[in-house]
């Protein structure tokens, strides 16, 4: 094969979005491993360390065995959680705003968030365990997007405006559930509880939360980072994607399902997180173009580590906690629009 | 390679659109489809490409009735090369190109470096190789509309069709265009153009298949089918033809133009 043209810079400039994949992956190992080692509780940073080595590895404990309980059973799952949402919330948000070729579009368009919202509202005035309001939010985002899809598949006109149609009138609908479920909530325990749940919050976060979503969310992570490269041809639309020989119909079907998946597990263990899935691709493009073989991984890394740090400032920075999904507008949309408003693009 | 349309009939829903279409366009043949707006030209390609699948008749590519074919390989038979557009997202003109190897990608694949190498290849053979790491929206609109050519030849297909390439571009785009088509019909490739430029089938087509009214119009040699009749029936214009550089060329002008001075 002749050697061509052009192909040495494109290697090099293709470094370059390596490159920024990898400091991102690098921060999110220091931010991850800082994080182990912050909080109101004294655990220094060796017997953090040592306290995870000695999982794996036979190290003599020096440490009290409260420390111990308190780091794997509050501080740890709320980390993993903080990343594994952030993570599942920035990849989501980023297949979606692929395939329905709009960059405005954040992972709850097709009414995940609504319908997680009154699961978890119905759980919570049943009086339900914190697990099974979880569940309950799951099963509910899942069911809110299978009705959205059922309803677009049987709409006519424009296929990706009626799908995200379906999603806001959904969405909507089951806004009105919640705020129904609040009218009717006991105003001294349920009606706090719903309205915490909606401002999304790690607070609670268990090691059974983590169980609970750590397999859909892993199965749907792994769909859409082993499809990053054909959600690109589903931007460029269904009948040039098909003369290209890609289903666009069938693949947008995998992706959504994935991207769902990821979604509902979210929600169910996060509350409403917001912004996350909207912005963080967006800051994503800036630093690596938008093709997804590069954009996917990015923003899954820069997802996780955004999501951990906006969660460490929650818990540390004031004494009582902040919910998270405040936050996360709070510190993100000043500086995305910081961003938008540069004079020069990264 | 080839493309045989035999009595093609589609309609959307009650409104008939094409009716006993028949045409033949052999092996490294370029044709150009003529006909006023909404005669059914992009219908008729949208069934050639079998984005419409439910018309009546039989369409082969290649030797081929694409409805039995898979998405994928139908797309192996035959390319598609749309106008120009803006794209939602910007993407680096090779990944636009590389877009068109997903047939040859597994399903969980990503391409590897023989994809890669075609897409360079593709580009190179457009002359465009330069534009390689440019961003598709930075470049102009004739330079996109090379790179969607280059996408259509990274795809392999022997037979391409093209919607109105060159609506879009400036007199010096679109020649510069046209003959980077011809160019390829002479390396072996068949492809059918639509076009709004009656003569411009003189110097850059093989035939030309006039579609109008549902139906094939004519179909033949440029210079036996774009009379002054023709196009007056079919446009509503009354033009000249009129041959230059000893009939290796013709041109029409539009007549009434000329009276009024």
């Amino acid at each position: 094969m002749p050697k061509l043209e052009g192909t040495d810079t494109g290697r090099r400039i293709s470094l370059r979005e390596d490159f920024v994949i990898m400091a991102l992956a690098v921060i999110l190992v220091v931010i991850t491993s800082v994080s182990l080692m912050l909080g109101k509780f004294p655990i220094e940073p060796h017997e953090a360390i040592c306290m995870l080595l000695g999982q794996v590895f036979p190290i003599d404990q020096f440490w009290t065995n409260q420390q111990q309980t308190l780091f794997f059973n509050v501080r740890l799952p709320r980390i993993l959680l903080a990343l594994m949402v952030g993570c599942c919330l920035a990849a989501a948000g980023a297949a979606f705003q692929g395939t329905f070729q709009n960059p405005l579009v954040s992972p709850d368009i097709l009414g995940a968030s609504q319908g997680a919202a009154l699961g978890a509202a119905i759980a919570i005035l049943l009086g339900a365990s914190a697990f099974a309001t979880s569940l309950f939010a799951f099963c509910f985002a899942i069911a809110t997007v299978f009705l959205v899809l059922l309803i677009s598949s049987r709409a006519k006109g424009n296929r990706i405006l009626v799908v995200v149609l379906a999603g806001v009138m959904v969405s909507s609908l089951f806004q009105a559930g919640v705020s129904f479920t609040k009218l009717i909530a006991d105003p001294t325990d349920q009606l706090p509880a719903i309205t915490y749940w909606l401002m999304g919050s790690l607070t609670s976060a268990k090691m059974s939360d983590v169980t609970l979503v750590a397999a859909p969310m892993i199965i749907g992570c792994v769909v859409l980072f082993a499809m990053r490269w054909r959600i690109n041809i589903l931007t460029m639309g269904d009948d040039e994607a098909a003369t290209m020989g890609v289903n666009a119909k069938r693949m947008r079907v995998v992706v959504l399902l994935a991207a769902t998946l990821v979604t509902a597990s979210s929600v169910a263990v996060s509350g409403m997180v917001g912004w996350v899935g909207l912005v963080i691709p967006h800051l994503c493009r800036m630093l690596v173009g938008c093709d997804y073989r590069k954009l996917l991984p990015a923003s899954m890394l820069m997802g996780a580590s955004f999501l951990l740090l906006v969660d460490d400032i929650a818990r540390l920075v004031a004494t009582s906690e902040i919910p998270i999904g405040i936050l996360t507008a709070f510190v993100g949309a000043p500086f995305f629009l910081y961003l938008i408003t540069r004079e020069r693009k990264i | 390679m080839s493309i045989d349309i035999e009595h093609v009939s589609f309609s959307y829903g009650k409104h008939q659109v094409l009716r006993d279409v028949n045409a033949s366009i052999p092996d490294g043949v370029l044709v150009n489809v003529l006909g006023p707006n909404g005669v059914g030209k992009s219908t008729l390609f949208r069934c050639i490409l079998c984005l419409n699948s439910d018309y009546e008749g039989v369409i082969r590519v290649n030797g081929k009735d694409l409805r039995d074919l898979s998405v994928r390989e139908r797309a192996r038979e035959i390319s598609y090369i749309p106008q120009t557009h803006a794209p939602v997202y910007n993407y680096k003109v090779r990944d636009v190109v590389l877009m068109s190897t997903g047939a040859d990608v597994g399903i969980f694949g990503t391409p590897g470096r023989e994809q890669v190498e075609r897409a360079e290849q593709a580009l190179e053979r457009i002359g465009i190789g330069h534009l390689a790491d440019r961003m598709y929206t930075h470049i102009s609109g004739g330079e996109q509309q090379l790179v969607l050519i280059a996408r259509a030849l990274a795809q392999n297909a022997k037979t391409i069709v093209m919607d109105e390439p060159t609506s879009a571009l400036d007199y010096g785009n679109t020649v510069r265009v046209l003959s980077c088509v011809k160019q390829l019909a002479r390396e072996g490739l068949s492809i059918v153009q639509s076009t709004h430029q009656p003569d411009q089938a003189f110097l850059f087509a093989d035939k030309t298949l006039v579609v109008y009214d549902g139906t094939v119009e004519a179909y033949g040699d440029p210079k036996d089918v774009i009379t002054a009749e023709l196009v007056g029936r079919i446009y509503g214009v009354e033009v000249e033809v009129n041959s230059l550089y000893g009939d290796k060329v013709r041109v029409c002008v539009p007549t009434s133009e000329i009276r009024e001075e």
